[in-house]
């Protein structure tokens, strides 16, 4: 498989302080790839500096060509996108408006297809599709968050902490989603504090610490490591409410 | 005072009012999208008037001139920023915009401007002109300092507005000028003639709310501008270039604020910083509106032509400071209905 992906030795700081250090890691197509970690580990840094929103030091290149003189909206239109953790919806505009600005990129024939995919995925956005963005629940606003980035139809979704902040069973509901997304063809890479959720539906996983990847390996191996274990899956409960 | 004369000053009210309806609405536009309160917008009102008045007249105005200069600065920045990644495409595209639009324009107006020119062309002419400096001044003055805040945002906007009313003054000389009528009909309704001028200014006002409204409401790239003002970095995040949006804004606003003063040029002379004051009157209405609302910003604006008028008639000394004073009570309610907060960081 080849990389859809690729990010090497990537350096991010905030003027003196460095969030991430000497990172390197890569997505392949139809994979669901994880990065789990602490709050403050530099996860969200990681994946805000990949989509191009804060300046990156390393190399990236994503299907095969090289992002780095690339700004966010070449890279959306390249098929990357990210579903940030305070996702950044269009609060007093509708659903159905929201959808329609994520085909902003894609022809007007792509776009009918794309709705109808979307609403597929996510039923209750069909019945919520003149409500305002700002009015719905955290629950239908993370959907929605997801729903209008599939509308560009990405060949890679990111998403930041997508249970952050929801109920247990609409957690479940939200990473059954992201599941179902590899058969519709899009790969993941997730960002979650939510490390047990996380696991159960990557294929691969980085563990991340003090903003550098301090482990690396398939979901299951990753899982049944001691350290992981005691460190982020012992506590459960704290990463599932942590803010 | 009796009815006729009520009827009159309501007359005269609107009309004015309609022109800053328009103005306002140009502002709140800009602000929503770019967070620049447009101080140039007056510049843009006299550069459109004057510039008609001056093709009427079959001579060249300077503003042409301007926008092909202000062309070439605005493809330097953009191969400036660019020079990292220079491919052919971007920069062809750079000078078809900056170079190739301006040159084009300056080539029709000495082609066309002549003492025989029809109004619709000199009209067409003058739209052309302002719309591209509109659109280049936000290239040069605004988008490189597009992430700061509101107020290093509005003292670039003051500095442009000066700098605009200087080059008014070179181009168009301290005289004042008027410009032909758009039409000499006039229709006589009781006591209360109207000319086909202010049937104009009705008729183009009313037909610019709704091309807005219908922009903003059903097209994509409206509604890729009303993300913009809504969210910023959901925007970027969508692929929607907040450059393209802030350009599509100021063009906009170019374009209301040169119609408005093509419109009343016939009506009134205008002199090269005449602009200042009719855009503050527009500013009024849209800080009554809140800088947000357009439905509100239309209707303070009659408000404030109505207020003008009848002041003029009874203080006409005093008829700005009333007019002015306007916006005390509305900032003293506002500040005490809206807590204050913080700006927002982008």
């Amino acid at each position: 498989m080849s990389a859809l992906l690729s990010v090497s030795d990537a350096h991010v700081s905030y003027g003196k302080v460095e969030a991430v250090r000497s990172v390197s890691l890569e997505v392949a197509d139809d994979e669901i790839v994880t990065i789990i970690g602490a709050n403050g580990a530099g996860k969200t840094t990681l994946l805000n500096a990949i989509m191009g929103v804060l300046p990156l030091k390393g190399a990236t290149a994503f299907a095969g060509t090289d992002m780095t003189p690339l700004d966010i909206e070449d890279r959306v239109a390249a098929g990357l996108c990210l579903v940030p953790e305070h996702r950044e919806l269009f609060g007093t505009m509708n659903v159905e408006d929201n959808l329609q600005l994520g085909a902003f990129r894609i022809p007007k024939a792509t776009a009918a297809r794309s709705f109808e995919r979307v609403y597929t995925l996510f039923p209750r956005l069909k019945e919520r599709r003149k409500q305002l963005a700002g009015t719905l629940s955290g629950g239908e606003q993370q959907m929605l968050a997801m729903g209008r980035a599939l509308m560009g139809a990405p060949k890679l979704l990111m998403l930041d902490e997508p249970s952050l902040g929801l109920a247990p069973i609409i957690v479940a509901d939200i990473f059954r989603t992201i599941g179902e997304l590899r058969a519709a063809g899009v790969s993941v890479l997730l960002v979650e504090q939510n490390a047990q959720a996380a696991l159960k539906i990557a294929d691969r996983a980085y563990v991340m610490e003090l903003g550098e990847f301090i482990l690396s390996g398939s979901a299951k191996d990753i899982a049944s490591n001691q350290r992981v274990a005691a460190s982020y899956l012992g506590f459960q409960h704290e990463g599932a409410s942590g803010i | 005072m009796n009815t006729t004369i009520m009827l009159f000053l309501l007359q005269d009210g609107i009309t004015n009012g309609a022109i800053y309806a328009l103005l306002g609405l140009a502002l709140v536009l800009v602000f929503a999208v770019t967070r620049v309160i447009l101080i140039p917008q007056g510049e843009f009102v006299t550069f459109g008037a004057l510039s008609y008045a001056m093709l009427a007249t079959g001579q060249v105005p300077g503003t042409a001139k301007l926008a092909m200069a202000m062309g070439v600065v605005a493809f330097g920045l953009d191969l400036f920023e660019a020079r990292r990644s220079l491919r052919l495409k971007r920069v062809a595209r750079a000078f078809a915009l900056n170079i190739a639009l301006p040159a084009a324009i300056l080539a029709l107006t000495y082609g066309l401007a002549g003492p025989k020119t029809p109004i619709a062309v000199n009209i067409a002419l003058s739209l052309l002109i302002v719309a591209a400096i509109g659109l280049f001044l936000y290239r040069i003055a605004f988008q490189p300092i597009a992430h700061t805040s509101v107020l290093v945002l509005l003292i670039a906007s003051v500095g442009c507005h000066l700098a605009l009313q200087g080059l008014g003054l070179v181009f168009f000389g301290a005289e004042g000028l008027r410009g032909p009528a758009l039409s000499n009909a006039a229709l006589t309704i009781g006591p209360l003639r109207f000319t086909g001028q202010s049937l104009a200014v009705y008729g183009l006002t009313i037909a610019f709310i709704v091309a807005l409204w219908l922009f903003f409401g059903f097209t994509l790239m409206g509604k890729a501008l009303r993300a913009t003002a809504v969210n910023r970095l959901g925007a970027r995040l969508v692929g929607i270039r907040t450059t393209l949006s802030g350009q599509i804004a100021f063009l906009l606003a170019s374009l209301i604020g040169a119609i408005s003063g093509i419109l009343i040029v016939p009506i009134t002379t205008l002199y090269y910083d005449t602009g200042f004051l009719i855009g503050l009157k527009g500013f009024i209405a849209a800080i009554i509106g809140g800088l947000v609302s357009y439905p509100l910003t239309a209707v303070a604006a009659l408000l404030v032509g109505s207020v003008e008028a009848f002041s003029s008639f009874y203080a006409s000394n005093f008829k700005e400071v009333i007019v002015f004073t306007l916006i005390l009570p509305v900032l003293v309610l506002r500040s005490l209905a809206a807590p204050a907060v913080e700006e927002e960081k982008d």
